[in-house]
């Protein structure tokens, strides 16, 4: 076998596919980047929400990011409850003290980890909430406890500014 | 294309048809040598393609009328049923078209399964009509959206949501789906995009589905292959289009009843709710020609196997040409066929009635059962049937058992044959 001689011409070849697959890349590029959120989607990025009316056990939504936040003040009795709970027990295991800084306040994404639906408060075996959809039961921490979602339900980012205004993202 | 040459009568014609054929193709389409035993089960490809027009025309109708904005397409919709002058007659017959829709495709589709069509020589055939029907889902998701009530909002963040499945990339995927970090005005104006795209892509696959049928020519109740022309053939022009015609009107009376009488039946009350991101409604479903899907998608605990189960259930039908072994096409002749096409009828039903039930107790372990028969139908039954399965003979031709000489297609018919045979 002699061994095949490489051309000038071979060369040019693959020179001219190369940049024309980079042509290629750099035109379809902005074509599909042009459907991801766009400046003025992120630039809502985050939401100042007064707490000071919500009295415990109560839970007020707001919207942040076009989702909804649940922002939930927990009893004693809630407290007690979600931290007694064994971290065996859990799908997704998460302890209360990590979801929840101040154990009182409660903040999280109320976007159920399955499909995205809305859960509904104070519902499902577990005290917490149940998402209507396909029926998944998280508990009085947001955690996953029975039904189809794979993990508990998202904190997002956020802070106290003052006592009474949580700043969420 | 036709076996004999076609020549136009007048000069004119001559003179066109040299330089574009097109009167070759419209000879083709009349004279096309068409199996003379097709009975109404085959004129759902006529009804469903005046489906697609029908959908076509009203669509282009009612997008001047829609905006696609999250602030006024509710609004716009409502215009459209109260001040457009015959926009609530108009949207009706798209709303309920995309219905009658569905119901022609299942019947075409299990008129396939019945008599064998997807078997070769008709793989394409099969897999252009499965692509069809994908798409046909996928127009009707996001046809559904466009009202912007709330079944459109939670069904669009329920079916978008179940990228989200994919591990790593899922979560960025749904984002860029969304425009955003939820469903709002982004996907709306893109779903209405694509769902003013999609049907003129239906349409170029028609035109493939139609002219991959004309090269083996069209299946026929008893399976067999016919030799073209023949005396088991009728031209196409007049024979077919004139039962093709009375069926579409048969059709047509269904459509009517529908959209005149009972035109919200097949919707859902809450979608007349505008779409609120922070409430879901407390029972979500998605239209009923999804419902089997849904039920298997629901049937199962995880996540992404759930979702994985769901398009399996589609795609698996792809596959079928060669997951069926059985070399009879018509279940005429295949005995125990005919019993478990229609278990599987029964299955596809069960399926979606368990899927507009609540996803608990008796209804979750119906559609755990129903969706694992599904599956066994298509990945076991069928391929170990072809082997074991005695099926009865076949005639030689269309006329043969007509005009006696053989009583086959008589015998099939006849089960006290059967349990001798047994």
């Amino acid at each position: 076998m002699t061994k095949k001689k490489t051309e000038r011409r071979d060369f040019l070849f693959t020179a001219t596919a190369a940049v024309g697959a980079v042509g290629v890349g750099a035109t379809v590029w902005p074509m599909i980047d042009q459907m991801n959120p766009d400046a003025s989607v992120k630039a809502l990025a985050s939401t100042e929400v007064d707490v000071s009316s919500v009295n415990p056990g109560k839970t007020i939504t707001v919207l942040w990011r076009g989702k909804p936040v649940f922002i939930r003040r927990r009893t004693q009795d809630e407290i007690n409850e979600a931290k007694a709970v064994k971290l065996k027990d859990l799908k997704h295991p998460e302890k209360d003290e990590d979801r929840a800084k101040n154990p009182e306040w409660l903040v999280m994404l109320g976007v159920c980890t399955h499909l995205g639906c809305v859960p509904l408060d104070q519902k499902g075996d577990y005290n917490g909430w149940f998402c209507p959809c396909h029926g998944s039961h998280y508990d009085i921490s947001g955690r996953i406890r029975k039904g189809p979602a794979p993990t508990n339900m998202e904190i997002p980012k956020y802070e106290f500014v003052n006592a009474n205004t949580i700043k969420i993202g | 294309m036709s076996d004999h040459e076609y020549t136009p009568k007048s000069n004119f014609g001559k003179w066109f048809n040299d330089r574009l054929p097109l009167l070759t193709l419209a000879n083709h389409l009349t004279d096309y040598p068409t199996p003379k035993n097709l009975n109404y089960w085959w004129t759902f490809g006529g009804i469903l393609t005046f489906c697609l027009v029908t959908q076509i025309v009203t669509g282009l109708v009612l997008a001047m009328h829609y905006i696609a904005h999250a602030d006024m397409a509710f609004d716009s919709v409502e215009h459209i049923m109260r001040d457009v002058n015959y926009g609530w007659l108009i949207r009706y017959i798209h709303a309920n078209g995309a219905s009658m829709f569905f119901l022609a495709v299942y019947i075409h589709i299990f008129r396939s399964l019945f008599y064998g069509s997807y078997k070769a020589p008709r793989e394409i055939i099969w897999i252009i009509g499965i692509v069809i029907y994908l798409l046909m889902m996928a127009a009707a998701f996001m046809g559904y959206v466009l009202p912007w009530g709330q079944m459109s909002f939670w069904g669009a963040t329920v079916i978008t949501n179940l990228f989200s499945a994919i591990p790593l990339v899922g979560e960025g995927i749904v984002t860029w789906l969304w425009g955003g970090y939820s469903v709002d005005n982004p996907t709306l104006t893109r779903f209405f995009t694509l769902h003013y795209l999609i049907p003129f892509l239906i349409l170029g696959l028609v035109i493939l589905h139609i002219w991959a049928l004309h090269v083996p020519g069209n299946n026929n109740p008893i399976g067999i292959d016919v030799k073209k022309p023949s005396k088991d053939t009728v031209p196409f022009h007049p024979y077919i289009v004139i039962k093709d015609a009375f069926a579409l009107l048969m059709f047509m009376i269904v459509f009517a009843f529908f959209v005149f009488y009972t035109p919200n039946i097949l919707g859902h009350a809450d979608n007349y709710i505008e779409a609120n991101p922070l409430v879901t409604p407390a029972h979500i479903v998605p239209e009923w020609y999804l419902l089997p899907f849904y039920a298997i998608l629901r049937s199962v605990p995880d996540k992404l196997m759930g979702v994985i189960a769901m398009l399996s259930a589609i795609f698996i039908l792809a596959a079928l040409p060669w997951l069926d072994t059985s070399k009879i096409r018509s279940a005429v002749f295949r005995p125990l066929y005919r019993q478990f096409y229609w278990i599987l009828v029964a299955d596809v039903l069960i399926l979606g009635y368990v899927g507009a039930m609540p996803a608990e107790g008796l209804y979750l372990l119906i559609a755990r059962v129903a969706t694992a028969y599904y599956f066994l139908h298509f990945l076991v039954i069928l391929p170990i049937l072809g082997f074991k399965e005695r099926t009865l003979p076949v005639p030689l031709s269309i006329t043969e058992p007509v005009l006696g000489g053989s009583s086959n297609l008589a015998a099939a018919r006849d089960d006290s044959r059967l349990e001798k045979l047994k």
